[in-house]
C-alpha cells in the first residue's frame, strides 16, 4: 500500500508495519549519546531513570536504618552520638518519604500511565524532564549536605520551635525545609502531567469506566498532591522565612503559634501517606487481577474507595496531634474520621479476597508479594484504627509502637505492592525478566525478616519505649527485643540486598521477554518489552475494561496520524471520544538548564533573601528558551 | 498481528483547541495548585487571628486607598482581557497583538499600587505575627501578577514574530487570558481578608 | 513469634515504665482499653487471614468446583463492610468514653507545676494560704489515691510528659498550657520519660513520680519547704563556699544562700532526690562528683558546662550537695 502525503507530511494511514516503524521511530527516538540522555523526553527513559534513582534512595536510607539498628542494639552503645543519631533518623525518615516513597510511585507512573491509557508520550514531556531533573538536585543537596556533617537533625516532620531560628542554629534545618521545596515542586508537576494525560490522552473509547485500576489510583493520587503539597510548601516557606527574615509566624512571644506548623505539617503529612499507599493499591490490583486470571471483582466499588480514601484523606491530620492539647471534642471527631478510613481500606481488602476466591491464582513472585501485602498491611492498618483512637493513643504516640505501626503501613502496604510491581513490570521496563527462584528467595526473607524485625516494636511501644531516641538505660527492660530486632533488621536487609542483586542481574542478563509474559489484560501488554519510543505504531481503541482479555478478538486501531511529526490523540474527558490529533514536544536541553537555575536560586535563597531576586533572572531566562517555539514540525497546526 | 483500522482521524483538527487542547487543562490544574496556596494563606491569616487576644496586633487596621484603587483597578482590567480572550479564540492577530500591549502595560498599574500597599499595612513581616502573614499574602499575590506581566511580555513579543500566527500561539494567549482571571479573582477574597477583616 | 510476644509481654511487668503494668486509675482505664481493642483486633485479623487462606486454596483446585456467582460474591463482601462499620462505630464509642474518664477532674486536690525545658523538668509546688512556694526538678512528689492535676508548660520547644504507668502522655507545647490527671493508687516510684523529640538529650530526659501515703507525703511537703540545711560537716561547708564562689551559683538556686540562678535545677534539695540530671545516674556521692566534673561526656549537649574544678573542690562540693537532704 501506498504512504499518504500531503501538504504537510506523511500519515500512516495503510503503510507497511516495517515501514511505518521505520518512519516512527525517525521522529520519536531519543538521539544517542550524553546530549540525548540529558535532554530527552521521553516518558519511558524518565520513568526508568526515576525508578532507579529512588531505589538508589531506598537503599540509601536502608543503610541509615542499620545504622539506627547497630545503635539501639545494645543499651547506653556508642556507635554513634546523638547528634550524628538525630542526623540520622531525620534523614532515613525524609530520604524514605520524600525522595524514595512519593516519588518511587510517581516514577511508577509516569513509565506505566501514558502506556496504560495508549498514548505516545504524556502529557508535558518537558515539564516531566524539568521534574526529574529538580528530584535529583533535592536529593543530592539533603545528602551532599549530610556528608559533610550538616544533615537536618530536626525529625521528618521538623517540629517548630525546636527547628526554628532559636533552637536549630546553622542551616540543617533550612537544608531540610529547601529539599522539601525541590521534592514538591517536582511531584506537583508530575501530579499535573498525570492529571491532564488521564483526563485527555486516554485511547479512543477508554472511557471512566474502562480505566484499569492502577490508573485510577494514580489519578486520585495525583489529585492528593495537588491538594496537600501546597500546605507543606507554605509551611516550609514561612519556616525559612522565621529562619531568615525574622518572620514570626510559629513564635509564640509575637503572636505566631507552634501549632500552627503542626497543622499545616499534618494538613499535607496525612494524605502524603495516602499518597504513597494508594498507587500501591493499584499496583495490587493490576497484580491480583494478572495472577488470578480474573478481572478485580467490583470494579466500580473499588473505584469508590479509592475516591473515598483520597477525600476522608484531608479530614484526618489531628490525628497526629491527639496529645498536644487541643479540645478533646473536637479530637474525637477526628478519632471518628480516622476509624471511618477502614471502610474503604477494608473494602478494597474484602474485594481482592473475592477476586482471589473467585479465581485461579498462579503463585509467581509479584504475586507472592501481595500475598504478603494482604497479611501485613491488614496488621498495619488495625494498628492505625488503635492509634486513631485518642485514649489509645495517649499511651502509644511517640513511641515504638507507632514506629511499628507506620513501618507495617508503608513498608507492609506499600514497599512489599511495589517489589512485586518490579517483579511484575521488570519485562515492560527491561524487555528481560527477573529470576522466579531469586524472586522466591528474596520474598521470604523480606516477608519473615520484616515481620521479626517490626513487630516486637508494638511491644517495646506498650513497655514505654519513645521513639527518636539515640540510646536508652540499662536498667530498661528493652535491651533483649532491641538487640532481636537489630539481628532480624540483617534478615531484612539481606532480602533486600538480593533483591538488588536479583534486579541488576536480570537487567543485563534475564531471559528475554515477549510482549505479555504473564498474560495480562492491560493495555501497556500489546507493546514490544520495551517498548520503542513511540509505544504503539499503531494507536489503539478500546472497547472493553480488559483490552486484552479476549485473544480472539484483536484490538482495533486507529489511522491517520502522521509520521513525520511526534502525533498523538486527544480525547474526552468521559466518552474518551476523538477530539483532536496534537503534537507531542521532541527533545529538549532547556528543562535542564531551568532546572539548574532553580536549584541554584532555591539554594542560594537559603544564604540570603535576595537570591529570590538575582536568582529569578536566569530561571525566567530559561523559561523563555523553554517555550520560545524553534519551527520544530511539532509547533504546526 | 492483523488489526481492524476502527477509527480514521485524518480529519481531526491538527490541534486541540480550549477544553481539548493540553495546555488548558494544564492551566487550570496549576490554579487548583495555586488556588490550594491562596486558601490556605487565608486560613492561616484566620487562625493567627484565633489565637491572637486583639486584631490587628499591635497596629490600626491597614489604610483602604491603595488596596481598594488596586483592586478595582485588577476588576476593570478584566475587561480588555476578555476581549483579548475573545480575539484569541477567533484568532484575530491583529487584534490581539494589540490586546496584549493593553494587557501588559494594565499589569504594570496593579505593580505600583502595590508598592503603595506594603506601607498602608502600617506593619513590618518582623514585627509580629499579623505583619508576617500580611507580608506573606501581599506578596504571594504579587508574586502572580509579576510572573503573570512576565508571561504577557514574552507572549506579545512572540505575536509579533514569525511564530505568531499559529493556532497554539492564540491557545497559549487565551490560557494566560484565563490566568489573568485567576490571578484577579483570587484576589478578592484576600483583599476582603486584609483589608475587611480587621474591621469586624 | 507468639511465644516471644507473650515472653515479652510477662517481663514488662517488671518495668516501672510500662502502658501494660497499671498503677493509676487513668493508666488502669487506658489498659482495659488497649487490650479490649487489641484483642478484637487480633479476631478481626485472623478472620481475614482465613479467608485468604481458603480463598488461595480454593481457587487452586480443581476447575470443575463451581465459581461462586458473583451476586454472592457481592452479598459477602457487602456483609463484610457492614461489619466493619459496626465495629469501628463501636470502638469510635468506646474511645469516647475512655476520653472523659481520664479528663481532669475540676475536684483535683493538688495542682503542680511542670515546665519543661532542654532536657530536665523544673516542677513547681504552689504554696497555699501563706505556705511558700516551692520548686524542685526531675521528682514529683504525690499522694496516692488522690486526682492530681498537672499543668504543663514548656519553656523552650515541645516536649511530652509520659509517665505510662499511671497516665497516657501530654504534650507541653511553649505559649500553651495543658492539663493531665495524674493519680497513683499504690504507693511507689513511677519512672517516665519525655516523650516528644526535643534535640540532644530527648533520650536522657527522665522524671520519678513518687506516690506516697499522705502522711508521708506532707512531710515530704514540709521538708522541701525548708530552706537548705547548712553543712555541718567541713567537707561541706568549703564545698559550699566553693559552690558558691564558683559559677555554679550563677545556674542553680539553694535556698537559704546567695545562690538563685534559674537556668538549672533548684539544687536546695538535691541531696534527697532519687536520681540527678533527669533519672540518667542515682543520687551518691561518687554520681554527683561525675556530672559535676564532666557533664558533657555523661549528657552530651546538655546545657550544663563543665567548670573546672581541683579535685578538692570537687570532693568538696559532692559533699555539700549530698549534704542538701
Ligand atoms: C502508607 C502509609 C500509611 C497508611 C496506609 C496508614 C493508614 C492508617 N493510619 Fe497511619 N501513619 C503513617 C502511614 C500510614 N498510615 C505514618 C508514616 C505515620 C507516622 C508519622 C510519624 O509520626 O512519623 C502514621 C501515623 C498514624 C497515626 C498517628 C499516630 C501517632 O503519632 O500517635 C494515626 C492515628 O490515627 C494513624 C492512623 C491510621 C489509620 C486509621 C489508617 C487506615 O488507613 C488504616 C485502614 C486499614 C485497615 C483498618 C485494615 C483493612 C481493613 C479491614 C481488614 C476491615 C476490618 C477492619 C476493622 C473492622 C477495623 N496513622
Ligand atoms: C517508606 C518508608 C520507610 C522505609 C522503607 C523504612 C525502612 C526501615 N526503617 Fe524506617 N522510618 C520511616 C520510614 C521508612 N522506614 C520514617 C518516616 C521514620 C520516622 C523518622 C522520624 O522519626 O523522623 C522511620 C523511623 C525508623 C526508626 C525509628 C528511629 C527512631 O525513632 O529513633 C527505625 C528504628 O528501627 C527504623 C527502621 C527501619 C528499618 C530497619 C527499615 C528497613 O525496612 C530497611 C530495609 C532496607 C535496607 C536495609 C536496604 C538494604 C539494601 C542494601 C544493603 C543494598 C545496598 C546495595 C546496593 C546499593 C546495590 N525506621
Ligand atoms: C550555665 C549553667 C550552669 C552552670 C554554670 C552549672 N550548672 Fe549545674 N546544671 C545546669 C543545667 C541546665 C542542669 C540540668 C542538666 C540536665 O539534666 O539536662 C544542671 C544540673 C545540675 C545538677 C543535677 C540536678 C538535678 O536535679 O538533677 C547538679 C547536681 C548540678 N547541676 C550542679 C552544678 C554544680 C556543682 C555546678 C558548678 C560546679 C554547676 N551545676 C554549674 C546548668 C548549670
Ligand atoms: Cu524533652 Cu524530649
Ligand atoms: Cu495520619
Amino acid at each position: 500500500m501506498r504512504a499518504v502525503a500531503d501538504r504537510e507530511g506523511v500519515r500512516d494511514t495503510g503503510m507497511e508495519a516495517v515501514e511505518l516503524d521505520r518512519r516512527l521511530a525517525a521522529t520519536w527516538s531519543t538521539p544517542p549519546g550524553l546530549w540525548g540522555a540529558l535532554s530527552t523526553v521521553d516518558h519511558k527513559i524518565i520513568g526508568r531513570r526515576y525508578i532507579v534513582t529512588a531505589f538508589v534512595f531506598l537503599a540509601l536510607g536502608g543503610v541509615l536504618a542499620l545504622l539506627m539498628r547497630l545503635q539501639l542494639a545494645q543499651p547506653e552503645a556508642r556507635f554513634v552520638g546523638p547528634d550524628r543519631y538525630n542526623q540520622i533518623f531525620t534523614m532515613h525518615g525524609s530520604n524514605m518519604m520524600f525522595l524514595f516513597a512519593v516519588p518511587v510511585m510517581q516514577a511508577m507512573a509516569i513509565y506505566l500511565v501514558p502506556l496504560m491509557v495508549g498514548t505516545r508520550n504524556i502529557a508535558f514531556p518537558r515539564l516531566n524532564a524539568f521534574s526529574y531533573w529538580m528530584y535529583l538536585a533535592g536529593g543530592l543537596l539533603l545528602w551532599i549536605a549530610f556528608a559533610v556533617d550538616t544533615g537536618p537533625d530536626v525529625g521528618w516532620f521538623a517540629y517548630v520551635p525546636l527547628s526554628g531560628p532559636q533552637y536549630a542554629a546553622g542551616k540543617r534545618a533550612d537544608i531540610w525545609a529547601q529539599m522539601i521545596t525541590f521534592t514538591e515542586v517536582s511531584a506537583l508537576a508530575i501530579a499535573v502531567e498525570i492529571v491532564v494525560t488521564v483526563f485527555k490522552q486516554r485511547a479512543p473509547g477508554m472511557s471512566l469506566d474502562r480505566i484499569p485500576l492502577f490508573v485510577w489510583s494514580m489519578l486520585v493520587t495525583s489529585f492528593l498532591v495537588i491538594l496537600a503539597m501546597p500546605a507543606i510548601m507554605i509551611a516550609s516557606t514561612s519556616l525559612i522565612l522565621d529562619r531568615l527574615v525574622g518572620t514570626h509566624f510559629f513564635n509564640p512571644a509575637e503572636g505566631g503559634d507552634v501549632l500552627l506548623w503542626q497543622h499545616l505539617f499534618w494538613f499535607f503529612g496525612h494524605p502524603e501517606v495516602y499518597i504513597i499507599f494508594l498507587p500501591a493499591v493499584g499496583m495490587v490490583s493490576s497484580i491480583v487481577a494478572t495472577f488470578t486470571q480474573r478481572p478485580v471483582f467490583g470494579y466500580l466499588a473499588m473505584v469508590m474507595a479509592l475516591i473515598a480514601t483520597g477525600v476522608l484523606a484531608f479530614g484526618l491530620w489531628v490525628h497526629h496531634m491527639f496529645v498536644a492539647g487541643l479540645p478533646r471534642l473536637g479530637e474525637s471527631f477526628f478519632t471518628a474520621s480516622s476509624m471511618a478510613i477502614a471502610v474503604p481500606a477494608g473494602l478494597q481488602i474484602f474485594c481482592w479476597l473475592a477476586t482471589i476466591w473467585a479465581g485461579r491464582p498462579i503463585f509467581k513472585t509479584p504475586f507472592l508479594f501481595v500475598i504478603g501485602f494482604i497479611v501485613v498491611f491488614v496488621i498495619g492498618g488495625l494498628t492505625g484504627v488503635m492509634v486513631a483512637s485518642v485514649p489509645f493513643d495517649t499511651q502509644v504516640h511517640d513511641t515504638y509502637f507507632v514506629v511499628a505501626h507506620f513501618h507495617y503501613v508503608l513498608v507492609g502496604g506499600a514497599v512489599f505492592p511495589l517489589l512485586g510491581a518490579v517483579y511484575y513490570w521488570f519485562p515492560k521496563l527491561t524487555g528481560r525478566m527477573m529470576s522466579e527462584t531469586l524472586g522466591r528467595w528474596s520474598f521470604g526473607l523480606i516477608f519473615s525478616g520484616f515481620n521479626l524485625t517490626f513487630f516486637p516494636m508494638h511491644i517495646l511501644g506498650l513497655q514505654g519505649m519513645p521513639r527518636r531516641i539515640y540510646t536508652y538505660q540499662p536498667e530498661m527492660p528493652w535491651s533483649g527485643l532491641n538487640m532481636f530486632i537489630s539481628l532480624s533488621g540483617i534478615v531484612l536487609a539481606a532480602g533486600f540486598l538480593l533483591f538488588f542483586i536479583d534486579a541488576i542481574r536480570s537487567a543485563r542478563s534475564g531471559p528475554v521477554a515477549p510482549a505479555n509474559p504473564w498474560g495480562a489484560s492491560t493495555l501497556e501488554w500489546a507493546t514490544s518489552s520495551p517498548p520503542p519510543s513511540y509505544n504503539f505504531a499503531r494507536l489503539p481503541v478500546i472497547e472493553r475494561l480488559e483490552p486484552l482479555s479476549d485473544r480472539s478478538d484483536p484490538l482495533g486501531i486507529v489511522e491517520g496520524l502522521y509520521t513525520d511529526r511526534r502525533e498523538l490523540l486527544i480525547t474526552g474527558v468521559v466518552e474518551a471520544r476523538a477530539q483532536a490529533r496534537e503534537s507531542s514536544v521532541g527533545s529538549s536541553i532547556w528543562p535542564l538548564l531551568a532546572a539548574l537555575a532553580t536549584s541554584a536560586m532555591l539554594i542560594w535563597s537559603i544564604f540570603t533573601p535576595w537570591a529570590v531576586v538575582w536568582g529569578s533572572i536566569p530561571i525566567a531566562v530559561a523559561l523563555i528558551g523553554w517555550f520560545w517555539p524553534k519551527g520544530d514540525p511539532e509547533d504546526e497546526t | 498481528m492483523k488489526h481492524d483500522v476502527v477509527l480514521d482521524v485524518t480529519e481531526l483538527p491538527a490541534h486541540g483547541l480550549g477544553t481539548a487542547s493540553l495546555s488548558w487543562w494544564g492551566t487550570l490544574a496549576f490554579m487548583l495548585i495555586e488556588g490550594t496556596g491562596f486558601v490556605l494563606s487565608i486560613v492561616i491569616y484566620l487562625y493567627l487571628m484565633s489565637v491572637a487576644p486583639r486584631w490587628p496586633l499591635d497596629t490600626a487596621p491597614p489604610d483602604l486607598l491603595a488596596g481598594t484603587t488596586l483592586t478595582v483597578v485588577l476588576l476593570v482590567s478584566l475587561i480588555p482581557n476578555v476581549f483579548v480572550t475573545r480575539w484569541a479564540r477567533s484568532q484575530d492577530l491583529r487584534k490581539v497583538r494589540m490586546g496584549l500591549i493593553v494587557m501588559s502595560l494594565v499589569g504594570v498599574l496593579p505593580l505600583i499600587l502595590r508598592v503603595f500597599e506594603f506601607p498602608a499595612m502600617h506593619i513590618k513581616w518582623d514585627q509580629n505575627a499579623y505583619g508576617s502573614i500580611v507580608w506573606v499574602m501581599l506578596g504571594l499575590h504579587t508574586t502572580h501578577i509579576l510572573t503573570d506581566l512576565g508571561e504577557t511580555v514574552v507572549l506579545t513579543s512572540l505575536m509579533f514574530t514569525r511564530h505568531g500566527d499559529n493556532a497554539r500561539r492564540f491557545g497559549d494567549v487565551a490560557d494566560n487570558a484565563m490566568y489573568w482571571n485567576f490571578v484577579v479573582l483570587t484576589w478578592l477574597p484576600m483583599y476582603v481578608c486584609l483589608y475587611w477583616v480587621p474591621r469586624l | 513469634m507468639g511465644l516471644l510476644s507473650t515472653g515479652a509481654l510477662v517481663s514488662g511487668c517488671n518495668g516501672s515504665q510500662s502502658a501494660l503494668n497499671p498503677y493509676g486509675a487513668p493508666a488502669i482505664h487506658l489498659e482495659n482499653l488497649i487490650i479490649g481493642i487489641v484483642a478484637l483486633s487480633a479476631m478481626i485479623w485472623l478472620l481475614v487471614m482465613v479467608m485468604l487462606v481458603l480463598a488461595l486454596r480454593r481457587g487452586r483446585g480443581a476447575e470443575t468446583e463451581g465459581r461462586t456467582s458473583e451476586g454472592r460474591l457481592t452479598m459477602t463482601v457487602s456483609a463484610a463492610v457492614a461489619v466493619t462499620v459496626a465495629i469501628i462505630a463501636g470502638m469510635t464509642i468506646a474511645s469516647f468514653f475512655t476520653t472523659r474518664s481520664i479528663g481532669v477532674p475540676q475536684s483535683a486536690a493538688v495542682t503542680i507545676t511542670v515546665r519543661a525545658q532542654q532536657w530536665w523538668w523544673q516542677v513547681i509546688y504552689a504554696g497555699s494560704d501563706g505556705t511558700p512556694t516551692f520548686q524542685t526538678a526531675n521528682e514529683i512528689h504525690i499522694p496516692v489515691g488522690q486526682d492530681i492535676r498537672l499543668q504543663l508548660e514548656s519553656a523552650d520547644v515541645v516536649h511530652s510528659f509520659w509517665v505510662p504507668s499511671l497516665a497516657g502522655k501530654q504534650d507541653l507545647v511553649p505559649g500553651r498550657s495543658n492539663d493531665l490527671l495524674l493519680r497513683a493508687e499504690k504507693p511507689g516510684i513511677y519512672r517516665g520519660q519525655c516523650a516528644e523529640f526535643c534535640g540532644l538529650q530527648h533520650s536522657h530526659m527522665a522524671v520519678m513520680v513518687v506516690a506516697e501515703a499522705p502522711s508521708d507525703y506532707a512531710r515530704w511537703i514540709t521538708s522541701q519547704r525548708a530552706d537548705a540545711m547548712m553543712p555541718a560537716d567541713p567537707d561541706a561547708a568549703s564545698g559550699q563556699a566553693a559552690f558558691l564562689a564558683k559559677p555554679c551559683a550563677a545556674c542553680h538556686t539553694v535556698r537559704g544562700t546567695q545562690a538563685t540562678g534559674t537556668t538549672g535545677p533548684d539544687l536546695t534539695h538535691i541531696g534527697s532526690r532519687q536520681t540527678i540530671a533527669a533519672g540518667l545516674l542515682e543520687t551518691t556521692r561518687g554520681s554527683l562528683a561525675a556530672w559535676i566534673a564532666d557533664p558533657q561526656t555523661l549528657k552530651p549537649g546538655n546545657n550544663m558546662p563543665m567548670v573546672p574544678l581541683t579535685s578538692i573542690e570537687l570532693q568538696n562540693i559532692s559533699a555539700y550537695m549530698e549534704s542538701l537532704k
